[in-house]
């Protein structure tokens, strides 16, 4: 597949916490010509199998890639205008101007609106504006926005893919679109690339509001490794402190607690043999991505965190690498092809 | 005629053209009048001055204008990483940048402005707004070199084009002033008038009414009607705010009494009053006090020239997108076309 056209199907698809339904129907249709068997659990996290070649009980590796996006949600109807506030981590700062669509009993397009700025003190024009000034404006009568709209609908941005200079991209929900589309590469890579585990792929749900669609299916799959994915952050203009990656020079492989030492060998050990340009990622507690939730399911699972650097994070303007997406769904998927049958993550002094 | 007034609208407002760059704008506009008009040239300024002789006996010199100028941003400085520093052309709060896709010159490269991700950003950093100067355009390239020699300092940016109708309103960029320029051309290509008409398609007002101020000076109008889009304030309000709507939408042209640069000589108003009554034109006054207008620059040329602003009521003006309402934008060509079917030599004289 094309990895540009992928990621803008994805990335316009509209996914908030909760309410993955539309961008989980697109990703089922991408799964399932790849797939012995796709599924969806209770909480609508999408699971893909494919099966192994390795003799039975196969151990299975589970990958994960949440498929919800951060958005907003309807908190009341004033004069036909609707205050509202965020679904996920919103970014305030960048909120007025933008087009939405409000997804009502119909779509409908908006724009973020407030008052014109000269009605404000100009001590006042500085600050950012909290979400009692903020209005989503639909352009329809008062009437007509009461029947089509009620509180608790969900708001998604409006934000076309754009293609930047040298291979970069920039839209919205590429935190984490850009991995479930770089988990699509891989389980079409490993549709055509012999493996002894089973891989489950998973497209989970709830990321953005607490990881419960990685707790859950991890519970479910009950995999002996997994892997997430998910974005870091990259430098950027106003950010090169530690702890961000240059864009295009690949992924990030996490290092820290939440990650089990073989498993962060065994994705250095593939990078480099397949010459895949990587970072290692210091993680020094809560990596705040699926892999935090994976990690204590069941009875504990060795777990690992590929990160794609990505700019603006939580902004519908994320920026990132088209070239960084291809390389991290090529590392996934020679990783679990790299795996032997009888492979286990272990600790050094385990079998003391 | 609402459809082409619209037409109009939508093909003019997807236009880019900032103060300085109104060339795309007079491009787009000369075939669209040139079998209309007596004359049509371009000036020193930038303005398109077209004039369409009267059928009748008076010697009435009439000028109505709309500008064709933007707001955007001018690229004034390259980071070393390849960013592109702005600053605005015209007046755009700074408020409304982050998060935004923007078009970089006039090959369009896309760019986009952000900022530090929530999770890394300081608590001063969140709850301030980034000045201007801070922001930067990304484009994708990496180096000085590569962002010198896409965008080189002057460069416009601007606002991506879009147009949508919800219902009866109507979404787009530039609709200030582009609307006015969509009722201009649609009365120079009516009937004419008893006396010659000045269609001016203004440069530059947006960054301080230049192109009015020598218009005005070369045209010598008896008499002056500014085209507008104006700002629209009726979104719900705290009692305690300041509750001027400034004007409504779906509630007529607004005709304005006075703003920051000019008072309406009340003969003027009056003739506006009486057509719009005449002909059950829908019509707000705009409450006194916001924004400066092409009058401004008008009304003090040569020996002065009695001169009035009649706008679009549109909300969000000077943002990414704006809304307008689509019976406002026909009622404004209607009231204007009453107003000026009803001009006699009468109406200017002072009471």
């Amino acid at each position: 597949m094309e990895t540009l056209p992928l990621l803008k199907k994805l990335s316009e698809a509209s996914g908030p916490s909760g309410y993955e339904g539309a961008a989980r129907k697109i990703v089922r249709s991408l799964w399932e010509p790849l797939a012995d068997d796709v599924r969806t659990d209770a909480l609508g996290n999408l699971i893909a199998l494919q099966k192994g070649s390795g003799p039975e009980p196969r151990p299975v590796i589970m990958a994960a890639a949440h498929l919800d996006e951060i958005a907003l949600i309807v908190t009341e109807i004033e004069k036909g205008f609707l205050r509202f506030y965020s679904l996920g981590g919103v970014d305030r700062r960048i909120l007025l101007g933008l087009e939405v669509i409000v997804h009502g009993k119909r779509d409908l397009y908006g724009i973020i609106g407030t008052r014109p700025p000269h009605v404000l003190p100009p001590s006042e024009r500085s600050k950012v504006l909290f979400w009692d000034k903020l209005f989503i404006d639909v352009g329809l009568p008062e009437e007509e926005v009461k029947d089509l709209i009620r509180v608790g609908d969900h708001i998604t941005f409006s934000t076309p893919l754009l293609e930047l200079r040298n291979g970069l991209v920039s839209g919205k929900a590429f935190d984490n679109r850009a991995s479930v589309t770089a988990l699509t590469l891989a389980l079409e890579t490993l549709g055509h690339q012999e493996h002894a585990w089973d891989f489950c792929a998973v497209a989970t749900v709830q990321e953005e509001v607490g990881l419960y669609g990685a707790i859950t299916s991890a519970y479910g799959v009950a995999p002996q490794l997994a892997i997430a994915l998910d974005v870091t952050f990259a430098k950027q203009h106003d950010d090169s402190a530690a702890g961000v990656f240059e864009l295009d020079k690949g992924p990030t492989i996490a290092i820290g607690p939440n990650f089990h030492p073989q498993v962060v060998e065994q994705l250095r050990k593939t990078a480099g043999a397949l010459e895949i340009p990587h970072y290692i990622e210091p993680v020094a507690g809560r990596s705040g991505t699926d892999a935090w939730g994976i990690q204590i399911a069941r009875e504990g699972i060795p777990t690992g965190l590929l990160g794609l650097p990505t700019r603006y994070m939580h902004q519908p303007v994320e920026t990132m690498s088209l070239r960084d997406i291809e390389r991290t769904g090529r590392l996934l998927a020679h990783f679990v092809a790299r795996l032997d049958s009888d492979f286990r993550p272990q600790w050094e002094d385990e079998n003391e | 005629m609402s459809e082409a007034l619209i037409n109009k609208l939508q093909t003019l407002s997807e236009i880019v053209a900032l103060s300085g760059h109104e060339v795309t704008v007079r491009r787009a506009l000369r075939p669209m009048l040139e079998d209309h008009v007596d004359e049509i040239r371009v000036d020193a300024m930038g303005n398109l001055i077209t004039r369409k002789r009267g059928d009748g006996e008076t010697k009435l010199r009439v000028m109505v204008t709309a500008h064709m100028d933007e707001v955007g941003l001018m690229v004034t400085d390259h980071t070393s990483d390849g960013g592109l520093r702005v600053d605005s052309v015209g007046g755009i709060n700074a408020h409304l940048l982050p998060g935004l896709q923007v078009l970089v010159g006039e090959e369009q490269i896309a760019g986009v402005i952000g900022l530090k991700a929530i999770h890394r950003a300081k608590e001063s950093e969140f709850s301030q707004a980034p000045a201007l100067d801070k922001l930067v355009v990304d484009i994708g390239v990496d180096s000085k070199e590569s962002a010198v020699n896409l965008a080189p300092v002057g460069t416009p940016i601007a606002f991506p084009p879009k147009f949508r109708e919800l219902g009866a309103t109507m979404m787009g960029k530039a609709f200030d002033d582009r609307g006015g320029c969509a009722i201009l051309t649609t009365l120079l290509q009516g009937e004419r008038f008893a006396f010659d008409l000045y269609g001016v398609f203004t440069a530059q007002e947006e960054v301080g009414l230049r192109g009015a101020y020598v218009a005005a000076y070369t045209v010598e109008p008896d008499i002056a009607f500014s085209l507008e889009c104006t700002v629209a304030d009726d979104l719900p309000k705290e009692e305690d705010e300041d509750v001027s709507p400034t004007t409504e939408l779906g509630k007529g042209p607004a005709i304005t009494v006075m703003d920051h640069s000019y008072v309406t000589p009340p003969h003027i108003l009056r003739l506006l009053i009486e057509a719009a009554e005449a002909e059950q034109i829908p019509y707000q006054l705009k409450q006194p006090g916001i924004s400066g207008t092409e009058p401004g620059a008008i009304h003090r040329a040569k020996g002065g020239v009695p001169s009035v602003t009649i706008a679009v009521p549109c909300r969000y003006i000077h943002s990414p997108l704006a809304l307008m309402n689509r019976q406002d934008l026909e009622n404004t060509l209607r009231l204007v076309r009453a107003a000026l079917n009803r001009l006699t030599v009468d109406y200017l004289q002072l009471a």
